[in-house]
């Protein structure tokens, strides 16, 4: 087993890089740390950059082309950065069978966007998740960190308006 | 950590609780708490406070009651004296508001529901048909214990059945037990769990693993982290318990990142179990030892598959391979790994504990105790249900559900998720077991249970599951990477009415191809929803493709004239939803 020598380069003196490195040094810099360590990075930046992904590669020891894999097999990765805010539609069968396309289609006209895309401002994000464990409030969405259940298409744009115009 | 001192710290812990005259427990779980419970707790406290009733009265955080749809939940329990049971009252959709009235009504012992809804409460019966139709072994603390207090599961037998199998019975005992229990896999296969257990301890290697499977993913399902919220140390007993048949040092509990509250209850958990000496080097002075980690998933479908777990947990893509070799020879780092199910290691202490007759006694002859269920949908009492196997859909639907709101008529019901099928009325009286469901084109599944009416069209729930099959293949083997894309885009045609019976035909045959060629479970049941469908609901399917439009108006457009389906497509004026959606 190889070991490792000297403490790694800190891509800059943010913090952030330090609680990173920390995940990678409790799984003993093992590749097998992977992810557990962007969960860090994402954890602390919101996102995973290119910068980032050469940080883990390099603590880490295994090849970007590994790293840049597992970022983009996981859905719950992301390489871009969020909006300023968020709203998250629930599209588990529930919710789906209560109206979440309704939701969906409510916001992308509004916006334009479509899930995943953030408007061009960076105000707002558009997610989906597959059950929020909140099916007997179907159908949910989540803005910001508030939880809305048993929510109607007018309703939460109104909501969205909200958290972006307060 | 001997038996004797176990039951010193819940006698202790019992004592202390008893001391409380009333006992006011708010349900903090997931669903509550999206209703605002914990501004319910707090309020709830600074009530008692304030009428100086700290002696008198104890505020508690607890699990999952059940009834999420109605949350936030709150009960009051009242010690009396000279009745055999104590006095249980349930609140339905309690605000802090309600706080002061709440506290005042434990002093009139003896309200009726009618003078509590007088106060503005909304109380809520317990002796109706959701709750008494049901039979609570996995659940059986839910909603009753504080999931972040190890004291209050031991006052509750916590923790007696592991060291009981550690100090008194050998690995093979049991194993024999689990095996004579006949309890099976509760992930979705229904694998008997003994035989799992012994293929385990058999091999000879000295490194073996266990891993816990908490990676839910059937979107609509929520049963594994409501018991992992609500009673965690559960989970991890039954871990230590299977670490100690198979001979495993270490464990893991693979949990979705999605689940905030599980993961931090169950890191509490594990730290105070380790500081009580139930976990970690030299479990009970006995030469046990066994250490559980937490590895987080990161949202993809594929990792409840246990190899692509497996995967995962070293860091890797996750994608599965083909078996044989199955994990309980070659698994986790090529080590013998043992993988379960949440709720199949929650079944483990409960057996040790009151022996496997018991639990056999519970369900049908070749599906052994209970099942927990989310049930959702367009159903009265959306929550989560524990059920005696064997019960039927109908029982499920009508007498716990409270059948089919707003007057609407049941059309299927939905069970195993992307994995499983739609049942229709004419099967609602079969019995739930894992043979029957699977007799009937489904599958029992990890437990969720969406009901729809007349307003779900069934091709749109075939494209729907289709869609997520679609976007979760991992893309290692071609039938299900490319086979699920184009059984969607057949789906889309039917369901844009731009489809003949020729696409028809095609669906079925790309269903046998994709389910008989692809590597994993995914791809092999990929198309089950659209075989279930296409068996029960046939005549949907003709309605698309004949012109006659989609029955249940959610495809676009339901005259399917030509004309309106152009216009639906491009979202102009007229189109089923833009009313409602232009502000
Ligand atoms: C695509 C796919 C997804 C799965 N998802 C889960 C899951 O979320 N949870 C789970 O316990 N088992 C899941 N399984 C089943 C596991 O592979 C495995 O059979 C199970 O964890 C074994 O535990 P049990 O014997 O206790 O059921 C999935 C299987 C497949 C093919
Ligand atoms: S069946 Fe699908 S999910 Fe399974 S290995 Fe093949 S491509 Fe991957
Ligand atoms: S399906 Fe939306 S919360 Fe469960
Ligand atoms: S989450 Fe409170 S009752 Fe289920």
């Amino acid at each position: 087993m190889q070991t490792y020598v000297g403490a790694p380069q800190l891509p800059s003196d943010d913090k952030r890089w330090k609680i990173v490195e920390a995940t990678a040094r409790r799984h003993g810099r093992e590749p097998h740390a992977l992810i557990e360590t962007l969960h860090t990075v994402q954890e602390c930046f919101g996102y995973l950059d290119e910068n980032a992904l050469r940080f883990v590669a390099s603590v880490l020891r295994v090849p970007l082309s590994r790293v840049y894999g597992a970022a983009t097999f996981y859905h719950f990765f992301t390489l871009k950065p969020k909006g300023r805010h968020a709203c998250v539609v629930c599209t588990g069968t529930a919710c789906y069978i209560k109206g979440a396309p309704l939701l969906l289609k409510a916001i992308e006209q509004r916006y334009s966007i479509k899930p995943g895309e953030t408007t061009p401002d960076g105000e707002l994000s558009l997610l989906t998740a597959r059950c929020l464990g909140s099916c007997g409030l179907a159908p949910a969405a989540v803005m910001d960190s508030a939880v809305l259940g048993k929510i109607a298409p007018q309703d939460i744009l109104a909501r969205i308006e909200r958290g972006i115009h307060p | 950590m001997t038996i004797e001192e176990l039951r010193k710290i819940a006698e202790t812990e019992r004592a202390a609780q008893k001391k409380f005259q009333h006992h006011v427990c708010v349900c903090i779980a997931a669903g509550c708490l999206s209703g605002g419970a914990e501004h319910v707790r707090d309020a709830l406290n600074k009530e008692v406070a304030e009428s100086g009733m700290r002696n008198e009265v104890l505020v508690k955080g607890v699990g999952c009651m059940g009834l999420c749809s109605a949350g936030p939940l709150v009960t009051v329990e009242t010690a009396v004296e000279t009745a055999v049971n104590t006095d249980v009252q349930m609140f339905a959709s309690v605000t802090p508001e309600d706080a002061p009235e709440i506290i005042r009504s434990l002093d009139t012992g003896g309200a009726t529901g009618g003078d509590l809804a007088a106060a503005g409460l909304h109380p809520c019966p317990t002796n109706v048909p959701f709750f008494e139709r049901q039979k609570k072994i996995v659940l059986e603390n839910s909603g009753k214990i504080d999931p972040e207090r190890i004291e209050d599961y031991i006052a509750h037998d916590g923790y007696v059945a592991l060291v009981t199998a550690i100090t008194e019975m050998t690995p093979l005992e049991v194993i024999d037990r689990v095996k004579s229990s006949g309890l099976r896999g509760r992930g979705g296969a229904g694998y008997p769990t003994g035989l799992k257990w012994s293929t385990v301890a058999k091999t000879g290697e000295q490194q073996k693993y266990v891993i816990c499977n908490a990676d839910e993913g059937d979107p609509g399902a929520f049963m594994d982290r409501a018991v992992l919220e609500s009673d965690p140390h559960r989970v991890l007993e039954g871990m230590a318990i299977a670490a100690y048949a198979v001979g495993a040092q270490q464990g893991f509990i693979y949990v979705r990142a999605e689940y905030p509250l599980a993961v931090k209850h169950l890191k509490t958990a594990i730290k105070q179990a380790e500081r009580m000496g139930l976990l970690g080097n030299s479990i009970s002075g006995t030469r046990f030892s066994f250490h559980i980690d937490i590895r987080l998933g990161a949202g993809a479908f594929v990792c409840g598959e246990e190899t692509a777990l497996i995967a995962s947990i070293e860091g890797k893509r996750g994608t599965p391979r083909p078996r044989p070799p199955f994990p309980a020879e070659s698994g986790l780092w090529e080590c013998p790994t043992l993988i379960n199910n949440v709720e199949t290691f929650a079944n483990v202490a409960p057996i040790v504990r009151h022996g496997a007759e018991w639990f056999a006694r519970i369900g049908t002859e070749k599906s052994k105790g209970t099942k927990v269920f989310a049930l959702a949908g367009r159903v009265q009492n959306t929550g989560l249900i524990e059920v005696p196997m064997g019960i039927t859909l109908r029982e499920i639907i009508y007498d716990i559900g409270g059948g089919v709101p707003d007057g609407k008529q049941y059309k299927a019901v939905q069970t195993g998720g992307p994995s499983g099928g739609c049942i229709p009325a004419e099967h609602l009286d079969s019995p739930v077991d894992y043979e029957s469901l699977a007799r009937i084109g489904s599958i029992m599944g990890s437990g969720g249970m969406i009901v729809m009416d007349e307003t779900s069209c069934m091709v749109d729930v075939a494209k729907y599951f289709m869609e997520f099959c679609m976007s979760e293949s991992c893309g290692k083997c071609i039938p299900c990477r490319a086979g699920t894309q184009q059984l969607h885009g057949i789906l889309e045609k039917i369901t844009a009415g731009e489809a003949t019976p020729a696409d028809v035909a095609l669906l079925e045959e790309l269903c046998e191809l994709v389910r008989h060629t692809s590597l994993c479970g995914l791809g092999q049941s990929a198309p089950n929803p659209v075989v279930t469908t296409l068996k029960y609901f046939r005549e949907e399917y003709d309605a698309h493709v004949t012109g006659d439009g989609c029955p249940a108006g959610t495809c676009g457009c339901g005259a399917g004239t030509r004309a309106c389906r152009a216009e639906t497509r491009l979202g102009a004026p007229g189109s089923q939803t833009s009313g409602e959606v232009t502000l």
